[in-house]
């Protein structure tokens, strides 16, 4: 029953806000989502861990009107991507494209993840042909080997 | 060997220690511009003093000339004004203002009060312009070459170091 009442009031906030940023550009709400979603794919380069989608920068604010008239002006997604690059660099992209100087960005975690899975497959492949006596006896085990009539071999 | 693996995490260590010494030198807000090299955007803006006058880049055309980013509200654009002042005197380069995103009134007091050091202030109320020119921070500084290309873009307050061994340096060989 309380899951329900936050899901419902969560859902009434999110309908709220929308409604809220929405405000501005009620005349064409397709234009205002096609904005919203350009938007989240470049970054503000004030508070540089916000879209501009997101962010109150005053910045960010100029740049979404930008968007806007671009959009008013027919001009396509792409178009005002490219124009965004040509400004202010590879960085206001959320996702870098894949060339040359970024290479090391897109293939460097798989690399260290497989490098690392390699490291491991070579110790443990090492480890499974050493002989038992290789290495340090179980301290665990020892009280059984008290009490057996051997002694553990040193 | 041995003594070889017990180096191995000293050695992974001074790598890091490496790297985080470098990016403390780092400075992200230094955004490295792409317009560098490139034409400079067009622009056509009424002056500051007098919205009659408007100036265009192509009335720019054939000198080196320095644009200033600034703005009254801007605290950092106070701190590096006397510079400017001082370079203008010392007439390196024509200085031109992009006055940011002001009111007409505020831009002319702040001159007014502190000196200008302009040749011209252009004045870019909505801050268009400024996108054209990938301002995201006031103030910033640009240098463009004869051919209307940009060759330098300063992010931040003018130092004097700054002003001494890259923009008189780079003035000189523009105009050379």
């Amino acid at each position: 029953m309380a899951r329900w009442i936050v899901i419902l009031t969560l859902a009434l906030l999110a309908g709220w806000t929308q409604a809220k940023e929405a405000a501005p550009a009620a005349e064409d709400p397709v234009l205002e989502a096609r904005m919203l979603r350009i938007a989240t794919e470049l970054r503000c380069l004030v508070c540089q861990n916000q879209t501009i989608a997101d962010s109150h920068a005053e910045l960010a604010v100029d740049l979404r009107n930008q968007v806007k008239d671009m959009l008013k002006r027919g001009d396509s997604d792409q178009m005002i991507i490219d124009y965004m690059t040509a400004r202010y660099g590879d960085f206001v992209l959320y996702r870098p494209p894949l060339k040359g100087t970024t290479y090391i960005l897109w293939f460097g975690p798989a690399l260290l993840l497989v490098g690392g899975l390699g490291a491991l497959l070579l110790v443990l492949r090492r480890r499974s042909r050493l002989s038992p006596d290789q290495f340090e006896p179980d301290p665990d085990a020892e009280p059984f080997v008290a009490d057996s009539d051997t002694k553990p071999a040193k | 060997m041995k003594k070889l693996k017990f180096l191995l995490p000293l050695a992974i260590f001074l790598g890091l220690v490496a790297f985080l010494l470098v990016g403390l030198g780092l400075n992200p807000r230094e955004v490295p511009s792409p317009l560098i090299g490139k034409p400079a955007p067009a622009f056509d803006l009424p002056r500051l003093d007098d919205p009659a006058q408007r100036v265009r880049r192509e009335d720019l055309l054939g000198k080196v000339w320095m644009l200033n980013v600034w703005a009254s509200w801007c605290a950092a654009c106070r701190d590096e004004h006397p510079l400017l002042v001082e370079m203008a005197a010392r007439k390196i380069v024509p200085i031109y203002g992009l006055d940011y995103k002001d009111t007409r009134a505020a831009g002319q007091q702040t001159l007014a009060r502190f000196g200008d050091p302009y040749v011209a202030s252009l004045f870019d109320a909505d801050g268009r312009v400024g996108i054209d020119w990938g301002v995201y921070g006031v103030p910033e500084t640009f240098i463009i070459d004869k051919a209307g290309v940009i060759r330098m873009k300063h992010i931040g307050p003018l130092t004097p170091d700054v002003i001494l061994n890259k923009i008189e340096p780079l003035v000189r060989q523009l105009n050379g």
